[in-house]
């Protein structure tokens, strides 16, 4: 009797056990295997949304980047009181070679750029119809990142030799696996990453629809172009791909609604909205996914880190309707909605780009440059000019775009210090601390990596 | 004692030459002190080996073979005793106490007699843990086991509570021990939502443990083997005893405070050095009129008034942040049984409110332990647990929410706001809307009273088993069981938190996790003597484990009024997500015994796994271990000795592993990522299915004495553990597009000692006093992490101990001008290192500032009876650990990063030319010398008297006339004292927000511990 029912036991065990070696082999519920990953056209066209999710991370285009380069550049229009030491840091051009922001910036933007490059990878599943919209928004994305990117880590392409200055590293395959030394990337110096952004771009422009919902679309990539050939100092590219974006028609500018604000940066409480009419590209932001980091730190609503002087103030006339997106308590207004979508390029930007380059070049190819100006004036609420200068129209530009993540690089291309329109001094454009450092945990994984100067 | 010992071993040495033949034995064992008989006392032979239990009135009858000439009595909670037998009667009396060596204690899949023990195993028994007034058992063997550190990360309820038994044995998996209760490996997640790690174990009722057994080198949890790195705790629950049922009722109230407050600054002092600070910013940039600024700023925080001109309000934030905690627990037991069906039930209550402000926990459990003799060779049991904690949360250390954040805001903001009547920051008059930029901060004080957070866990622990005979010395044993947990987590927050939760008008969070832990052990035990030398103990099995979590989470906003707080009222539901994830044991054991001559021990043991965690390549890993002890006062030569009454030698080796990462982390994968209201997906982890086990290697050589009459015990250890192919996660170039990879690289090592001393110092009559003392030093090295540091503050670097502090060196303010210096600690071309100081924080190198491992921990229990009076001390301490002040930055900066109110040591502020201070000057804005460096790190060292316990036990006489046979009154106090260097609010801390493997020592207002002082009465009937 005992010995049967312990033969019984034993053996239900051992059966038991047989079945249990199976329950082993797990499976993930949350994520999937990579295998399965990519397997048709949807796949990758949902990589591609992910990608774009990645794109609008928080230190790159979902505000970052442009919050920490607008403080780096400021020379005495805003007042920091934030408590991030890593921001601190960038405000007072001090940056540690681990702030969290600028390492934010780069490992960000690096994800993305393999998110897209695993797109373009996997082109070959992509339905044909599709393929071409797909390519081009991975190439959108490249570029802008690479642009953005070498904008913040190496020298300005007007400081000195942009083929003898480090850039960035390149890469443009997909990351499957590890590959040991081969995954250790020298930089690429600037103007070979310049180079290939203009590529991307231009390959994007071609390839992408002039309608494409919120995603990138051929003006978008033309916008994009604008914005590098600009730094660059190619003013007739810049006022070409800017002459096309407007020329399309495609977009508009909204205006000030009944109580002086303008409603691109109308605030309509926490509520996730539609790009405006004025928006060529902006990062979604919903109640679920996306950051505006812009809110963050600006808003009053956010973290409320940046005050506004007087010194800014001092930059507009007295009925600027532009006046009205900075709060009585002196914070700026444009981003009070912390589901707003992150503006990323709009079409003032565009009249600005083609002014600018009109009257460098003495054309007016699309409008005089009077006229992109008055446009964004009598929007404003001010009243037109009947010719402007240079130097009017870079004023503008600063009014305008402010806050919007422009001064340092308007600084670097201009070729000024940092206090050019509100008194001048500060440091100079080329000056190293105008750079962000080259993250620390890279460079002690990567020998082959060089630090800027001054870190 | 000498005389029983010496005799047993006659017996010994008698019994190798008889050939056996049986006689009959009765007998009766009594209580000493009563007489009255005892139930379910162990009557065992020579080897330990069970031979019958007495009945309810304390006799027994057993065959013995003829020569026998002595018995050894075991019963829980008196000194085992060995009684002769005299014409085939052997009566005795057995005292209260525990003799240590006749010990029984737990290892895995079974008990062994100390003596006998060859491996490292601390015992807690239920004497030291009962009526432990703290939510969580664990606190209860803080500073009782040697070697075994126990830190509370802060004074929340029910919240982590950190244990590193020999050192830290991981760099990136886990580093906490498994635990095992009757068998069934308890689940140890941290399921919680807001970022502050609960603690999971807090849902066990610390009355119902009968001991707690630390395994603490490889020989003792090898045989938990892939999970035994980081030791192994067994938990043991009371069961029943045959005789006389027992009720027990527990009652204990009392109340907290915290241990430590920290010295703020005044609302006039507060203005004076906010004005000075404003002062010396303009001096250094006339640009900007710092003065006017400021000015305005003080107004503002000072609700707009003037009142901060003349320190008219001077709030003091720190009190307002801690409240009254009283807590009370309640319990009552029944136990008792027949010689056939045993049962041990117990119900508790404890109502526990926390220090800090909004926080406080309910518990309500219940047990049932039952043991049934089915046949006389088949025996069944349950052991069912079921507790419902109900615990009101607040915010993690780093949220603007959390009350203790409260000290950042300044003494001249009015706790009320004269312009509303409404707290402070509740309305801005202007909008209509919550303030935004009054007080400093948003005031957690309208968390306090417009939000909640509940979490509350069901949570049922249990198993089955079943026990045969099979012949003789061969028991089957099969174990089935399940540690099942179910929480939910409900949150809402108000209209007024929008500051901190930047929504308007309400936001609410719900989530529901449900976890099934289930187990099964089945192993055969084999127990038998082969002639009178050879003693063999053989256990075989084999243990298979399943864990699965499912979850859901949803999250809404925008809710009609703040009297709705349920999801279903918010128009807008921004989250919603579900998720699960699970990972599988199975696992062969066995271990061996074997004893020659009662003095010669040998062990073996081993563990066969296989985990779903690891790469298709590497699934499975063994884990073996050796041990020796050979008991030295047994020889011949010894056995005269006129004072040393026990030696054992003993030295072991084994092998165990560490697999405490997350599931799936062999796979390549994808995960979501949504954009604009699109699926989206991108790569989110490499693969390796290389991955395996992280293992260490242990050494462990040890002695335990008695001696001068068993007066003293002692017990020394000296280990060393090597650990191998850690479970890292390197960094790799982010241009891959990942951060890191799960890779087995690199090593580190543990290397230490422990002793454990305790000492009889006066036994007579009425007096008695006992001391215990357990000293355990570690040292934890890094030897090998593939070239990489990981962390940038608290850091794992090769060549240093994990989690070291690493930070620029300062140098206090430069005489001249009252700059922030840091020592540049730059290398020079001849090797050595620049000692000259700069200003410019990134001209200074990093090095290392601190450990937070501390040298030493240790602790001293003195208990003192007199008559009915006990009085139980136990201190507890560790020394040479620092800690980082993370909030220093803010709280500490020289009134240079903003407006928090500063602790009272920034006074010593530069001030001019030739001032000599560690506190850098003054300046609005300028972050003067708030880097991280050495200004904010102290020693951490401290003695604590940890527990007091003052009781009385009525006499028997009375009692029986009232129809009680026990009753005690006792006050008890818990973290009374502590002396310590550190000025924040308590040296056991470790920021909730922040705390993990490598972040150790980091406080952020972090809340303190408890002072509790309880009144408590136990009553037996």
């Amino acid at each position: 009797m005992k010995n049967n029912i312990f033969s019984i036991g034993f053996l239900t065990i051992t059966i038991l056990l047989f079945s249990c070696s199976k329950e082993l082999d797990t499976k993930p519920f949350d994520n999937i295997d990579q295998q399965n990953a990519l397997n048709t056209s949807s796949d990758v066209e949902g990589l591609l949304v992910g990608a774009y999710g990645d794109l609008g991370a928080d230190d790159l285009y979902g505000g970052g980047i442009f919050v920490t380069a607008d403080l780096l550049a400021d020379y005495n229009e805003i007042s920091w009181s934030g408590t991030y030491q890593g921001m601190t840091q960038i405000n007072n051009k001090a940056i540690a070679v681990d702030n969290a922001f600028t390492e934010g910036t780069w490992t960000d933007a690096y994800k993305t750029i393999n998110d897209v490059n695993n797109v373009l990878g996997a082109l070959s599943i992509v339905a044909e119809a599709k393929r071409d919209r797909v390519e081009g928004e991975a190439k959108f994305i490249r570029g802008s990142v690479y642009f953005d990117l070498v904008r913040v880590f190496a020298k300005a392409w007007n400081d000195g030799n942009p083929t003898a200055n480090d850039g960035v590293p390149i890469k443009l395959t997909p990351t499957k696996d590890l590959g040991g030394a081969a995954d250790q990337l020298p930089r690429d110096k600037v103007a070979a990453v310049y180079t290939q952004v203009i590529k991307d771009l231009t390959e994007a422009e071609a390839l992408l629809p002039s309608s494409n919902g919120f995603f990138a679309t051929n003006y978008a990539a033309a916008a994009m172009l604008a914005r590098v050939y600009l730094q660059q100092g190619n003013y007739a590219a810049a006022r070409d791909a800017a002459d096309r974006v407007i020329a399309s028609g495609n977009y508009k500018l909204t205006q000030a609604n009944i109580d002086g604000i303008i409603e691109e940066f109308l605030y309509t409480r926490a509520k996730a909205v539609d790009n405006t009419t004025e928006d060529i590209f902006a990062i979604q932001v919903t109640t679920t996914s996306g950051i505006n980091n812009f809110q963050t730190f600006y808003s009053e609503n956010g973290r409320g880190d940046i005050g506004i002087r007087d010194e800014h103030y001092a930059l507009f006339e007295p009925d600027d309707l532009r006046l009205n997106l900075i709060n009585a308590d002196a914070y700026s207004a444009k981003f009070d909605n912390v589901y707003g979508n992150v503006h990323i390029i709009r079409l003032a930007e565009m009249y600005l780009i083609r002014a600018e380059a009109n009257s460098r070049l003495g054309t007016a190819v699309g409008a005089d440059p009077a006229d992109d100006v008055n446009i964004l004036r009598n929007r404003a609420g001010l009243a037109s000019l009947p010719t402007v200068t240079l130097d009017d129209i870079l004023k503008e530009r600063k009014i305008e775009l402010s806050f919007e993540g422009f001064n340092l690089h308007d600084i670097k291309r201009l070729g000024v210090s940092i206090g050019y329109f509100t008194g001048g001094g500060g440091l100079d454009f080329d000056a190293p601390e105008l750079i962000f450092p080259i993250p620390k945990r890279d460079i002690i994984v990567n020998p082959n990596l060089t630090q800027n100067e001054g870190y | 004692m000498r005389k029983i010992a010496c005799s047993l071993l006659l017996t010994l040495l008698y019994f190798n030459t008889v050939i056996a033949q049986t006689i009959e034995v009765t007998g009766k064992v009594t209580d000493a002190k009563d007489g009255s008989g005892l139930s379910g006392v162990s009557v065992v032979d020579k080897n330990g080996k069970a031979l019958t239990t007495t009945l309810p009135d304390g006799s027994f009858t057993l065959k013995v073979p003829e020569k026998t000439s002595t018995l050894v009595f075991s019963y829980v909670g008196y000194k085992t005793a060995a009684a002769t037998i005299i014409n085939g009667v052997a009566n005795i009396g057995l005292n209260t106490g525990e003799n240590q060596l006749a010990e029984v204690v737990v290892v895995g899949f079974g008990t062994k007699i100390k003596r006998d023990l060859t491996g490292s195993i601390a015992k807690v028994g239920a004497k030291e843990l009962n009526n432990t007034p703290a939510t969580s058992f664990e606190s209860a063997i803080q500073g009782r086991a040697a070697g075994v550190l126990v830190s509370q990360q802060n004074g929340k309820l029910g919240q982590g509570i950190n244990i590193r038994i020999r050192g830290s044995a991981s760099v990136t998996a886990g580093n906490e021990p498994l635990y095992v209760i009757d068998g069934i490996p308890l689940q140890n997640s941290n399921l919680s939502s807001n970022g502050a790690a609960t603690n999971s174990l807090a849902d066990i009722n610390t009355n119902d443990i009968e001991s707690i057994e630390i395994l603490k080198d490889a020989s003792a949890a090898a045989i938990y083997g892939s999970r035994a790195s980081n030791g192994v705790i067994l938990i043991t629950t009371k069961r029943g005893k045959a005789g006389k049922s027992k009720i027990e009722f527990g009652y204990f109230t009392g109340t907290q405070k915290p241990t430590g407050k920290v010295d703020f600054m005044n609302a006039q002092e507060y203005v004076e050095y906010e004005r000075m600070a404003a002062a010396n910013a303009y001096r250094l940039d006339p640009s900007f009129d710092y003065v006017t600024f400021n000015e305005n700023r003080l107004r503002r925080y000072s609700a707009g008034n003037d009142d901060f001109e003349t320190a008219k309000v001077n709030t003091d934030w720190q009190e307002q942040s801690f409240q009254k905690a009283p807590l009370s627990q309640y319990d009552l037991n029944f136990s008792g049984g027949s010689d056939k069906t045993t049962f041990y039930m117990g119900g508790q209550y404890l109502d526990q409110t926390g220090i800090v402000i909004a926080n406080s926990l309910k518990r309500y459990s219940a047990r049932l332990n039952l043991d049934h003799k089915v046949r006389d060779w088949l025996s069944m049991g349950i052991n069912m647990s079921f507790a419902r904690t109900l615990n009101k949360r607040i915010s993690n250390d780093n949220d603007f929410s959390t009350p203790l954040q409260m000290v950042a805001l300044s003494p001249i903001t009015p706790l009320i706001d004269p312009r509303t009547g409404l707290t402070s920051g509740a309305l801005d008059l202007n909008t209509g809307n919550p303030n935004t930029n009054y007080p400093v901060y948003y005031n957690p004080m309208l968390s306090v009273e417009n939000a909640s957070y509940t979490t509350t866990v069901n949570r049922t622990i249990g198993n089955i088993y079943a026990s045969a005979n099979i012949t003789k010395g061969l028991t089957f044993r099969s174990e089935f069981g399940m540690d099942q947990l179910n929480q939910n987590e409900d949150r809402y927050s108000g209209r007024l938190t929008v500051r901190d939760e930047e929504v308007a008008n309400g936001s609410g969070f719900n989530s529901t996790d449900q976890i099934l832990n289930i187990n099964t052990n089945n192993f055969l035990r084999y127990v038998t003597s082969l002639g009178d030398d050879h003693d063999v103990d053989v256990v075989a099995g084999t243990s298979f484990q399943k864990w699965k979590i499912l979850s859901n989470s949803a999250s809404a906003e925008e809710f009609p009024s703040d009297a709705y707080k349920k999801l279903g009222a918010g128009a807008s539901k921004t989250d919603a997500s579900s998720s699960a994830s699970d990972w599988a044991l199975l696992s062969y054991f066995a271990r061996a015994n074997y004893k020659y001559k009662n003095k010669y021990l040998l062990s073996l043991s081993g563990r066969y796994d296989g985990s779903s965690r690891f790469g298709a390549n590497n699934r499975y890993g063994f884990f073996p271990a050796v041990s020796a002890g050979w008991i030295i006062s047994d020889e011949s030569f010894l056995q005269d000795s006129k004072w040393i009454d026990f030696l054992k030698l003993k030295a072991s080796y084994g092998l165990t592993g560490n697999s405490e990462i997350g599931n799936y982390a062999s796979i390549g994968l994808y995960g979501p990522n949504a954009y604009g209201g699109l699926g989206g997906q991108t790569p989110v982890q490499l693969p390796n299915p290389d991955l395996k086990w992280e293992s260490t290697s242990s050494f462990d050589v040890g002695v335990e004495a008695s001696i001068f009459s068993k007066r003293v015990t002692i017990e020394v250890d000296y280990y060393q553990r090597q650990t191998k192919d850690l479970l890292l996660s390197v960094n790799i170039p982010s241009t891959t597009g990942f951060l890191s990879k799960l890779q087995n690289i690199g090593k580190l090592e543990n290397k230490g000692i422990e002793f454990t001393i305790s000492t009889e110092n006066i036994i007579s009559r009425d007096f008695r006093w006992s001391t215990s003392i357990n000293f355990a030093a570690n040292k934890n090295k890094i030897t090998d992490l593939g070239g990489q540091q990981i962390g940038t503050l608290n850091r794992a670097q090769e060549g240093e101990a994990l989690g070291v502090f690493y930070a620029k060196e300062f140098a206090g303010a430069d005489p001249e001008n009252g700059d922030a210096l840091f020592v540049k600690n730059t290398l020079k071309s001849d090797g050595t290192k620049d000692r000259s100081t700069t200003n410019d924080v990134n001209e200074a190198e990093d090095v290392r500032i601190g450990n937070p491992n501390p040298d030493f921990i240790y602790g001293m229990r003195n208990t003192f009876t007199y008559k009915g009076i006990d009085l139980d001390v136990l201190l507890q301490g560790v020394y040479g650990n620092d800690i980082f002040n993370g909030a220093g930055q803010f709280m500490s900066a020289s009134g240079s990063n903003g407006y928090d109110n500063q602790t009272r040591d920034q006074l010593a502020a530069w001030k001019n030319p030739g001032d000599i201070t560690m506190v850098p000057e003054a300046r609005l804005f300028f972050a003067n010398g708030t880097d991280n460096s050495s200004r904010y790190i102290s020693g951490g060292s401290y003695l604590r008297v940890k527990a007091v316990t003052l009781g009385y036990n009525l006499s028997p006489k009375i009692l029986s006339r009232v129809g009680m046979d026990r009753a005690r009154i006792y006050v008890r106090a818990q973290n009374l004292f502590t002396i310590t260097k550190y000025k924040g609010w308590d040296p056991e801390v470790n920021s909730d927000a922040y705390a993990d493997n490598l972040t150790q020592g980091f406080d952020f207002y972090a809340a303190p511990q408890l002072k509790t002082i309880v009144f408590g009465i136990n009553i037996g009937l």
